[in-house]
C-alpha cells in the first residue's frame, strides 16, 4: 500500500494533469461541431506549449524559435502525407524529391519525419544556441524564427511560398490531439524528473553553484532544446493535420505571441502551468472571441481579443510574475507524518 | 565602381537607421535590462501619428502636412509620451522583475499598441509622401546619390555626436551611465532612479522617433508590423555589438545594415529571397567566434 501511495506521490502532478486533459475532451462528445474544433486546437495548442515549457521552463531561458520549429515541423509531415488528390504536390510543390511527389504517406510517417526534422535542425542550431547566455539566446532564437519564416516563405518550390498547401488529409480530431497532448504531458514529465531535467534546473536557479557541481550545463540544454524542438515538431504537425491546410502565416508571431502567453500565464515553470495557462487561455480568447462576434449581452469591438489577451499577460506579470501556478506542480495532499515515540 | 558607392551609401544609410534603432535598445537594456520588445510600436506610432486616424483605404495626411519644425517636434512629443506612459504604466511595476519577465512583459505591450494601431488605422499598408524633395539625386559624374540617404548618414551622425556630448558632458548625462554602470551603487551614491529611467525612456522615444521619421521619408509606407521589420535587426545589432555596451549597439547596427545591403546587392538573383537566411547565418558565425559580442562588457557577466 505505500509503495503504491509512494508511486502515486511520484507521477501525481502527470496523473492529474492526464485526467484534466482526458475530461477536457470528453466535453466535445455530443457537442456541436465548433466546440470540438476548439478543444482539437486547444489540444494541439498543449503539445506546441508544452514542447515550449521543456526547454524554457527547465532551463530558465526564453525561446521564441518553438513556432519555428513547430513549422518545420507542419511542412516535414505535410512533404509526406499530403495530399488527399494525387495531382497536387507535382503541381504545388514541384521541388520535392520523388519519393514524396508521387506518393502519399500514413499520418505516423509525416508525424515520424517531423520529429526527426525538427529534431535535427534543433541539434544543429542547438550546438550554436547553448553557448549563449541567457537574453542573447532569447534574441538568437528570435533570429532563428525570422529565418524560418523568411526560408519557408521564400522557398516556392516546396513550400508553395507565402500560399498554402491545401488538401492535407485531416486525420486529427478530438481523440487523437488528446492522446498527444497526454503523451507530450508525460514525456515532459519524464524528462523532469529524470538526472538531466534536474541538473538543467539547477543550473537555472543556480549557475554558478551547478557548474561547480559537476553540471555540464551546455549539454543539458542542447538536451532539453533538442527534444523540446521535437515536440513543438509534433505539435505543428498535429495543427497541420487538423486544419488540413497550411501556411507560413499560421507559424509566425500571433502563434508565437499566444504560446508564450498561455505559457507565462499558468507559470513558465512548472508542467502544470503550461497545461492550466492553455487551458485558460482558449477559455479567456474564446469567449473574447465569442463577445466580438455578438453572440453575448453585449458587442466587443474587433481586436479586443488580441488586446485582451495582451493586457491579462501584462497584469499576471505584475501581479502574480510565477503565473497562476506560482510555479508549483499539481501534487498529492500531504497527511500528517505519523507521529513517532 | 560606381555600383560599389552606390551600394556602399545604401549599406551606411540603413546601417544607420538599425545603429539608431539599436541604440534606442541598448540604452534601456544598460540600465534596466529590458530588453524592449515595444520600441518598434514606438516607431509605428511616430510614423501613423504623421495621418488622420481611419480605417479608411485613402490616407488623409494630418500631422504630415505641417512645416518641418512643428512635425518634427509634434512627432518627437507623441513617441517620447508613448515610451514615458509605457514605463508610467508597465515597467515601473516590474522594477525588480527577471530579465526574462520584462522581456515577455514588453512582448505583450508591443502586441497591445499593435493591435490598438490595428483596431484604430485598419490592417492595410497605407502610403504617405513625406518630404518629397528628400527623394532628389546628385549627381557627381557616374554616381547618383540620393539626397534622402545622405540626410539619414548625416542626421545619425549628428544624434550620436549629441547623444554622446549628453552622457559624457552633463551632469545627467554621466548620471546614466552611472546607473548603466551598476544600478546599485549609483542609486546609493544619489542619483534618483526613477528619473533616471524616465530620462532613458525618453531619450530612447527621441531614437525611436527619428527613427520612424527617416523610415517613412524612405519607405512611404505604413503598417502596423513596419516598427518590427526594424527592430528585429536592431536586436540581432545590440546582440552582435555586445549587449549592454552603446558603442557596440552602434556598430552592430551599421555591420548589419551594411552586411544587409552587401548580399542584397552581391548575391546571385536566385538567392536574394534568402537575403535574410544568409545575413542570420553571418550572425551566427560571428556568435560562435565571440559568443558575448564585438564589444564585451563586463558588468553584463554575474560576479562570483
Amino acid at each position: 500500500m505505500t509503495k503504491l501511495t509512494k508511486l502515486a506521490r511520484s507521477i501525481w502532478p502527470a496523473l492529474v494533469l492526464t485526467v484534466l486533459l482526458v475530461a477536457a475532451s470528453l466535453l466535445s462528445l455530443g457537442a456541436s461541431g465548433s466546440t470540438a474544433e476548439i478543444i482539437t486546437e486547444m489540444m494541439t495548442r498543449i503539445v506546441m506549449v508544452v514542447g515550449l515549457y521543456i526547454f524554457v521552463g527547465n532551463s530558465g531561458i526564453l525561446s521564441y524559435a518553438h513556432i519555428g520549429f513547430a513549422a518545420i515541423g507542419a511542412y516535414a509531415s505535410a512533404w509526406f502525407t499530403c495530399c488527399t488528390l494525387p495531382m497536387v504536390k507535382p503541381l504545388y510543390l514541384p521541388g520535392l524529391p520523388d519519393f514524396l511527389l508521387n506518393n502519399a504517406y500514413p499520418f505516423e510517417v509525416g508525424l515520424l519525419s517531423a520529429a526527426v526534422a525538427s529534431g535535427g535542425v534543433a541539434f544543429v542550431i542547438g550546438i550554436i544556441f547553448v553557448r549563449l547566455a541567457g537574453i542573447a539566446a532569447s534574441i538568437a532564437s528570435f533570429a532563428f524564427l525570422a529565418i524560418v519564416y523568411a526560408v519557408y516563405g521564400n522557398w516556392e518550390s516546396v513550400t508553395a511560398g507565402t500560399s498554402s498547401i491545401s488538401n492535407i488529409p485531416v486525420v486529427v480530431g478530438p481523440g487523437i490531439a488528446t492522446m498527444g497532448a497526454v503523451c507530450v504531458v508525460w514525456v515532459a514529465f519524464a524528462f523532469q524528473s529524470s538526472r538531466y531535467g534536474f541538473m538543467l534546473r539547477a543550473s537555472r536557479d543556480e549557475p554558478v553553484a551547478a557548474r561547480s557541481s559537476g553540471v555540464r550545463v551546455r549539454h543539458m540544454r542542447l538536451i532539453a532544446w533538442v527534444l523540446s524542438a521535437v515536440v513543438a515538431g509534433i505539435g505543428g504537425a498535429l495543427y497541420s493535420s487538423f486544419m488540413g491546410i497550411l501556411t507560413i502565416d499560421n507559424f509566425y508571431l500571433t502563434l508565437t505571441f499566444l504560446t508564450i502567453a498561455m505559457l507565462t500565464v499558468g507559470g513558465l515553470q512548472s508542467l502544470s502551468g503550461a497545461v492550466v495557462g492553455v487551458i485558460c487561455v482558449t477559455i479567456v480568447t474564446t469567449s473574447l472571441r465569442a463577445m466580438e462576434s455578438g453572440n453575448w449581452l453585449f458587442q466587443l469591438p474587433k481586436g479586443m481579443q488580441e488586446i485582451g489577451l495582451g493586457v491579462i499577460m501584462i497584469l499576471i506579470l505584475i501581479f502574480r510574475p510565477k503565473g497562476l501556478l506560482n510555479g508549483r506542480e499539481f501534487t498529492l495532499p500531504k497527511r500528517r507524518p505519523p507521529q513517532k515515540a | 565602381m560606381a555600383y560599389f558607392i552606390q551600394t556602399l551609401i545604401d549599406a551606411l544609410s540603413l546601417g544607420s537607421l538599425y545603429a539608431l534603432a539599436a541604440l534606442g535598445i541598448g540604452l534601456l537594456f544598460g540600465i534596466l535590462r529590458l530588453i524592449n520588445f515595444a520600441h518598434g510600436d514606438y516607431i509605428t506610432i511616430g510614423a501613423y501619428s504623421l495621418i488622420v486616424p481611419s480605417t479608411a483605404a485613402t490616407t488623409t495626411v494630418f500631422i504630415g502636412g505641417w512645416h518641418t519644425v512643428p512635425l518634427i517636434l509634434a512627432v518627437c512629443i507623441i513617441v517620447v509620451a508613448a515610451a514615458l506612459l509605457s514605463d508610467r504604466f508597465v515597467f515601473r511595476f516590474l522594477r525588480r522583475s527577471h530579465p526574462a519577465t520584462l522581456m515577455v512583459a514588453s512582448f505583450a505591450l508591443g502586441y497591445v499598441i499593435q493591435n490598438v494601431i490595428l483596431a484604430i488605422y485598419g490592417s492595410r499598408p497605407k502610403s504617405i509622401g513625406l518630404w518629397p524633395q528628400l527623394s532628389r539625386f546628385l549627381v557627381i559624374g557616374e554616381i547618383r546619390l540620393p539626397i534622402l540617404q545622405l540626410v539619414v548618414i548625416s542626421s545619425t551622425i549628428i544624434l550620436l555626436l549629441l547623444l554622446t556630448l549628453f552622457l559624457y558632458r552633463t551632469r545627467f548625462g554621466i548620471q546614466m551611465r552611472a546607473a548603466s554602470d551598476d544600478f546599485m551603487m549609483a542609486r546609493y551614491l544619489g542619483v534618483r532612479a526613477d528619473f533616471v529611467i524616465g530620462l532613458a525612456f525618453a531619450i530612447s522615444g527621441l531614437l525611436a522617433c527619428a527613427v520612424s521619421l527617416l523610415l517613412v521619408t524612405q519607405t512611404g509606407v505604413l503598417s502596423p508590423t513596419m516598427g518590427l521589420g526594424v527592430v528585429l535587426y536592431a536586436f540581432i545589432a545590440t546582440v552582435i555589438g555586445g549587449m549592454g555596451s552603446l558603442t557596440g549597439s552602434v556598430l552592430g547596427g551599421v555591420a548589419v545594415g551594411m552586411a544587409s545591403s552587401f548580399l542584397q546587392a552581391y548575391l546571385p538573383p536566385d538567392a536574394r529571397p534568402f537575403r535574410d537566411a544568409f545575413l542570420f547565418g553571418l550572425v551566427v558565425l560571428l556568435l560562435v567566434v565571440r559568443p558575448s559580442g564585438l564589444v564585451k562588457v563586463k558588468g553584463i557577466e554575474e560576479r562570483v
